[in-house]
């Protein structure tokens, strides 16, 4: 793991650190909870705090059938989505893994347009079922090649998982082509939280639960990033707990692209920037990482919904802007700190 | 072309030690290729031929002429970039060479507005965005690309990212701009080799032309730039001029055919990889041909057997993405990287 971090490890007094840990998890909590209540006034039908004291009914409406939805949403996503970048970067052993880089949100996607293409009157639950199993089978296909790899390199990991997100996502847009879909298909890659209303986002509460199993097994995850070696000496079953992270992750993509497309970069800027200030303890770094993600993804939607008032930039655009900005402020910073 | 110019000791082999095969002779290697690309061009042009031949054989001449010109331009520049950069793996295109063309094309039509750009001369217009894509590119690879001791992984991850950037900062001015501006720009992006205009693609020929020419000249001098950059100084190359103006050819090379058809990332990886396993004994005098005659086949015929087999129109592109993802792959699990 240290071979991999991206900055020097903060090295505060543990003391010292647990004892205002809380304090300030509770404030970024507050500071998220703020960004909410902004982001739950911004848009085009007329929303204002005045209107909602006075008992508008069509305010209420607007904010209990699309503005509530939508924020949650966010922060649901946000949330899950970093959290499923910290577990796969675990599994992966590699700082630079990320489910959207390395085919799971692909295998996603094609599970999805499978499903839309053999009964297009499938559910959105069939539909998140086969996309899951799609994304499982993509995540488990890249860490079969990464233990195939004859030299293991922090940085060809994320190489790796490009090309192989590239090579699903050309059968994708060739189905998708042959079949007239390729507009759908761009939705689902580009996260968009405009479509989000009451009745259409309920199935991201399932990634919150994920999102706290993963918190609870946050250990585990530690432990199976130390090697398969290391876990089995410290009696643990190694292929067990891969076999839980892959659910979990694959479950969170799944859903998320489902709901409201990929959001690209999320899940690989955020454990870093956490692992850059709070260190390499899951556990710890695990909260940070949902209220970070959370956040993060507030900000960027907010931005989108003004920047071009009143028209809407989806959010998956502006992350993969910002976000493909700080990846590589990252690796070059690396380059620094390595002396070259 | 059999006879070698550079000593057997100079000359890198694409091949390990051992894995030598008995192998065609370059001669003839050539010889078989072109017949081939000559063949496959005579029955795309004349299959089903029928109707207003007046106007069918131009529109399948420019069509033809556009996969040509793109296999020209891609196999020149992969294979000069991947010498440059001492590797078999980087690719102008995987570098986002062409995303930058791309960001580019967004940002003239974004800064002058997409009438001014829509009534600019098409020949002033291509010229001035190769300009500025060469003197970009030129200040972006150079940077990445001087000095020694970088971390080719590195760089890979870094080129992709910055693709990655330049699409996502494209798509953000693209819908910051007014909808029908964005619709002109739009119709640039989608170019396929169904839509190329016949005046553009003489353009694009006479700078194809322009910059073979001096790569063609350096071929000698790329092969001893194929040792590595400390051997080919040794050697007495001035190994900083030849990558700079080895990088402004790619440049203009690559936003020849991206302006052409639209950007196609993983094709000339492919043609390069397959050029490499093929001739016997690596000098750019072969290696170069090959290249792009292996484009040629590969590009109007798969044309051919998309559109006449099964039916489909401008899948070419996703087909080669797969394929070529696929090789990426299998030349880093080879281990190729080192």
């Amino acid at each position: 793991m240290s071979l991999a971090t991206v900055a020097p490890v903060q090295t505060v007094d543990p003391a010292a650190r647990t004892a205002g840990s809380g304090l300030k998890l509770a404030l970024g909590g507050a500071v998220v909870l703020l960004l909410a209540i902004v982001s739950m006034f911004v848009g085009v039908s007329d929303l204002s705090a005045p209107a909602l004291l006075a008992g508008d009914p069509a305010a209420w409406h607007v904010l209990w059938i699309s503005r509530i939805p939508r924020t949650i949403s966010v922060i649901l996503a946000g949330a899950a989505v970093s959290v499923a970048g910290l577990i796969m970067q675990l599994m992966a052993k590699s700082k630079f893994a990320d489910p959207s880089m390395v085919g799971t949100v692909e295998s996603a996607s094609l599970g999805i347009l499978v499903v839309t293409v053999l009964f297009p009157a499938a559910s959105l639950f069939l539909k998140m079922g086969v996309a899951s199993v799609f994304a499982m089978a993509g995540t488990a296909l890249f860490l079969l090649i990464l233990r195939r790899m004859p030299l293991r390199n922090t940085l060809i990991v994320p190489l790796v998982g490009i090309m192989l997100g590239g090579v699903i996502a050309a059968v994708t847009t060739f189905f998708a082509y042959r079949f007239d879909l390729l507009q759908t298909l761009n939705s689902w890659m580009v996260g968009d939280f405009s479509g989000v209303l009451q009745g259409r986002y309920e199935l991201l509460y399932i990634v919150g639960a994920l999102t706290v199993v993963g918190f609870v097994c946050a250990d585990r995850f530690t432990v199976i990033g130390l090697g398969q070696e290391f876990t089995t000496n410290l009696g643990l079953n190694y292929n067990r707990i891969m076999m839980l992270g892959l659910v979990i992750v694959s479950l969170i993509s799944a859903v998320v692209v489902v709901s409201v497309g990929a959001i690209p970069f999320l899940g690989l800027i955020v454990p870093n920037l956490v692992s850059m200030y709070f260190g390499d303890n899951v556990r710890r770094a695990i909260p940070w990482v949902a209220v970070f993600g959370a956040g993060f993804v507030l900000v960027c939607d907010i931005i989108g919904r003004t920047i071009r008032y009143p028209f809407e930039i989806p959010v998956g655009i502006i992350v993969s802007a910002v976000g493909s900005l700080i990846f590589l402020y990252m690796l070059l910073g690396r380059r620094k700190t390595n002396g070259h | 072309m059999a006879t070698n110019p550079i000593p057997a000791a100079l000359s890198v082999s694409a091949r390990k030690p051992g894995r030598q095969k008995p192998v065609l002779s370059a001669g003839f290697l050539l010889a078989v290729l072109g017949v081939v690309a000559v063949a496959v061009i005579l029955v795309f042009m004349t299959i089903e031929l029928r109707g207003n031949l007046g106007y069918i054989l131009p529109r399948r001449a420019i069509k033809v002429g556009s996969m040509v010109l793109v296999a020209v331009a891609v196999g020149l520049s992969t294979v000069l970039f991947q010498t440059v950069t001492a590797n078999r793996i980087l690719t102008p295109s995987i570098m986002g060479f062409d995303a930058l063309y791309i960001l580019l094309q967004t940002v003239l039509t974004f800064v002058l507005g997409g009438q001014v750009v829509l009534s600019m001369v098409a020949p002033l217009k291509f010229g001035l965005e190769v300009l500025l894509m060469v003197a970009f590119s030129l200040l972006l690879y150079r940077w990445l690309f001087t000095g020694n001791g970088k971390s080719l992984h590195l760089m890979l991850l870094v080129g992709i990212v910055f693709g990655t950037l330049f699409r996502g900062v494209s798509a953000l001015m693209q819908r910051l701009m007014d909808p029908s501006e964005y619709l002109l720009l739009q119709d640039l992006f989608f170019a396929s080799f169904n839509q190329v205009d016949g005046t553009l693609l003489l353009v694009a020929i006479a700078a194809v032309v322009l910059v073979s020419i001096p790569a063609w000249r350096m071929r000698r001098e790329y092969d001893v730039l194929a040792l590595g950059r400390e051997t080919s100084i040794n050697l007495g190359v001035d190994h900083r001029r030849a990558a700079t103006v080895t990088l402004v050819i790619c440049s203009v090379l690559v936003a020849v055919s991206t302006a052409l058809v639209g950007p196609i990332t993983f094709f000339g990886l492919l043609v390069a990889s397959l050029a490499y396993q093929l001739v016997p004994k690596f000098t750019h005098a072969v290696v170069l041909p090959v290249a792009i005659l292996l484009g040629v086949i590969s590009l109007v015929g798969g044309q051919l057997v998309l559109e006449r087999i099964f039916d489909f129109n401008s899948a070419l592109s996703i087909v080669i993405e797969f394929i070529g993802g696929l090789v990426f792959i299998g030349l880093l699990l080879k281990g190729s990287l080192k």
